[in-house]
């Protein structure tokens, strides 16, 4: 059979796949993060403690009131992305006339408040979420089983990026917002509410980390730790795709996600540092990240 | 912590002057008993050891009416936090300031290897529960140390056998990258070619990695019988767990948690874990002895004991047991106590210490009951087979450790 670099087509094709598989997480995380940073200036570090909400609210629904997961998929996010209002008005939108670094401390701070909690009440080991029915099994592809779920998981994080996307670069309320962050007090003079739309912008963000939890519950265990495993990670796709940048984070996040998958068949001791062996690259090259614009 | 760190330099301080005239008489130095329970509190093994560990050594002491002789005994409790430098840094302070006496529990080999080096040379004890590698009372045994709940050559000894023996002899490792991760997999491996079996290969993944799809499908095309698990944890669960979403159990490849807690089959529920294949050195369900302390130790902590926090607490008993009969807590005198008593408790039936610092005592093979045979909550395992102590275990002059050589 024909071999690539050594490694037989059908590991090299499967490992592809699964890369292509956990670039959805990361681009689905990033483009949260993106868009809070793009539109607020906030380095939001809860985001892993808040996509782990997100895990532990489908866990809580089904548990506490038998509430399923297609409807969790829903009512996750919205309960997360509450929470992230909350949190905007209390708290982070006090420190928007400060420097970016308030910002940084406040949800880092706010991260390990979380994660500590829940890790006082759950332990570390984590709660089991089971696959929902109709997505159980898989197919095979011949060159690898693919799960229904991981398929799914692609799937939803496309249109879920591709949506995002679409709504802030192309339509009018996406331009709006744009305008807000360059110029906020001209677009208030508009009579076009500013702080409102701010903390609707930081609401949706959040609410994109609890969704990419509720998808993470059934492949990994609800745990507290999910998200701090992650963040580091989800950084550094948004460092490298550019601060900011909607489409850099997306696509990065995929890219990452595949090279990850390579870097797992080559030489897998070395798949947890990789993406930030790229990142220590691009910033050397192009301090801005590959999509971002130089200010 | 900062105060606690205050407090016992000042008491350390104050004690050295009697600590002095307490060694001449022989018996216990600075007026206390103080045992220092060290593990993993908020990391990957806080549930398999952490603050059950803590509880399980206060119950020892509270047998005793926390005191020895009218000699209080004072437990501290700090968290390594999966790190071997860690580890080092809270020994030797618990050590030179903290005139603490005992190191206890310890998870994660590359920590306990630290905690070993230390220990020996500062003649304090080192009660091992938590870690596996079967170095600690190998090449880096100490004449202070006990290796107490299990270790690597058990679980290979267990597991390993019965599958192999089993007919199913082509193996592949899905190996944590770090001590305990390597030894288990050279144990396995050991056992495996013994029986005539094969290992094809291993992968070896980061230590506390999330997801497991790309190292599981490297295994599946490996075509190996067994896919072994050398890891711990949540690394086991989640491999585990994945495992089953990609349907490699039922395209007939067979899974080996070579380590396996049963806070792990807790997490994972019985539907994504039954018919695993365990060894384990403590069941809770075993006997009346065992569901007693079991239920005493599930209303303190929430959950039944796991083998490593139900170590401990065998471990700490039988500790002060040899305090109370030497009279002394100088480390020699009490470990030659502890080697010489007969350990009888509700984990360990006719234990006994070898010279290298080996505490043998029977292993069982456990296997995940289906949801269906399942009574209740933690009723988890069924025991095929009682492993006897001296096959479970390396003889001493075997281990490859100097002392037992002599």
């Amino acid at each position: 059979m024909m071999e690539l670099l050594g490694i037989p087509p059908q590991v090299l094709f499967g490992q592809l796949l699964l890369g292509l598989i956990n670039g959805s997480f990361y681009a689905l995380l990033s483009l949260g993060l993106a868009v809070i940073f793009g539109m607020l200036n906030v380095i939001n570090f809860a985001h892993g403690a808040q996509y782990m909400l997100g895990a532990f609210a489908a866990w809580m629904l089904l548990k506490f009131a038998g509430i399923n997961y297609w409807l969790a998929l829903v009512l996750a996010p919205v309960l997360v992305g509450l929470l992230g209002v909350v949190l905007e008005k209390l708290m982070l939108s006090r420190l928007y006339k400060l420097d970016h670094l308030y910002g940084l401390l406040l949800t880092f701070g706010l991260a390990l408040i979380i994660e500590g909690m829940f890790r006082h009440w759950y332990g570390v080991s984590g709660q089991p979420y089971p696959i929902p029915q109709a997505l159980a099994g898989g197919y095979n592809l011949g060159f690898m089983f693919l799960p229904t779920y991981r398929g799914w998981v692609v799937a939803v994080s496309l249109v879920v990026c591709f949506g995002t996307w679409f709504m802030i670069e192309r339509t009018r309320l996406g331009a709006y917002l744009r305008a807000a962050t360059e110029n906020p007090v001209l677009v208030q003079a508009f009579g076009i509410n500013v702080p409102v739309m701010i903390t609707a912008t930081y609401g949706f963000g959040v609410a994109l980390a609890g969704l990419a939890g509720v998808l993470a519950a059934p492949i990994y265990q609800v745990n507290p730790l999910m998200g701090s495993h992650l963040i580091i990670v989800v950084f550094a796709v948004v460092v490298i795709g550019g601060m900011g940048s909607i489409l850099g984070a997306v696509l990065t996040g995929f890219m990452l996600g595949i090279l990850e998958g390579f870097t797992k068949v080559f030489y897998p001791e070395a798949s947890n540092i990789v993406i930030f062996v790229v990142m220590a690259v691009v910033l050397l090259i192009k301090p801005a990240g590959l999509f971002g614009r130089e200010k | 912590m900062l105060k606690q760190i205050m407090a016992g330099t000042a008491l350390a301080a104050l004690s050295v002057g009697f600590a002095a005239a307490a060694n001449a008489q022989g018996a216990i130095s600075d007026g206390r008993i103080k045992i220092g329970v060290l593990n993993d509190r908020s990391g990957i093994y806080a549930d398999v050891a952490g603050e059950g560990s803590a509880v399980a050594a206060r119950m020892a002491a509270e047998e005793f009416g926390n005191a020895i002789d009218g000699t209080p005994i004072e437990i501290v409790v700090a968290d390594h936090q999966n790190k071997a430098d860690i580890a080092a840094n809270v020994t030797r302070q618990w050590i030179d300031r903290e005139q603490v006496d005992v190191i206890a529990d310890v998870p994660n080999s590359a920590a306990a290897l630290a905690v070993q080096e230390i220990t020996r040379d500062k003649n304090r004890i080192f009660l091992m529960s938590g870690p596996g590698s079967s170095r600690l009372t190998g090449d880096a045994c100490s004449p202070t140390g006990i290796h107490w709940t299990y270790d690597n050559h058990a679980l290979a000894a267990g597991t390993a056998r019965a599958l192999t023996e089993e007919g199913k002899n082509t193996w592949y490792f899905l190996t944590a990258d770090y001590a305990f991760g390597h030894s288990l997999e050279e144990e396995t491996t050991a056992v495996v070619k013994e029986l005539g079996g094969q290992a094809l290969g291993s992968v070896r993944h980061p230590l506390g990695n999330s997801d497991f799809s790309s190292f599981l499908l490297q295994a599946q095309g490996s075509g190996a019988q067994v896919i072994g698990l050398a890891n711990a944890g949540n690394d086991t669960t989640n491999a585990i767990k994945q495992a089953n979403e990609f349907g490699i159990t039922q395209a007939g490849q067979t899974l080996a948690g070579m380590l396996l807690f049963i806070s792990d089959v807790h997490a994972l529920g019985l539907d994504a874990a039954q018919g695993l294949v365990a060894t384990t050195g403590f069941y809770w369900d075993m006997d009346e002895e065992t569901r007693a302390w079991s239920a005493k130790y599930q209303e303190k902590m929430g959950s039944k004991p796991t083998m490593v926090q139900a170590g401990v607490y065998s471990s700490v008993k039988h500790y002060l047991k040899a305090v109370q009969a030497a009279k002394t807590d100088e480390a020699k005198a009490v470990v030659s106590k502890m080697h010489e008593l007969p350990i009888q408790d509700m984990f360990a039936k006719n234990g006994k210490i070898l010279a290298n610092g080996r505490m043998v005592h029977d292993m069982y093979l456990a296997r995940v009951k289906a949801p269906s045979e399942s009574k209740g909550p933690w009723d988890y395992y069924e025991i095929v087979r009682t492993i006897p102590g001296d096959s479970a275990y390396l003889d001493a002059a075997a281990s490859g450790c100097k002392i037992a050589q002599k």
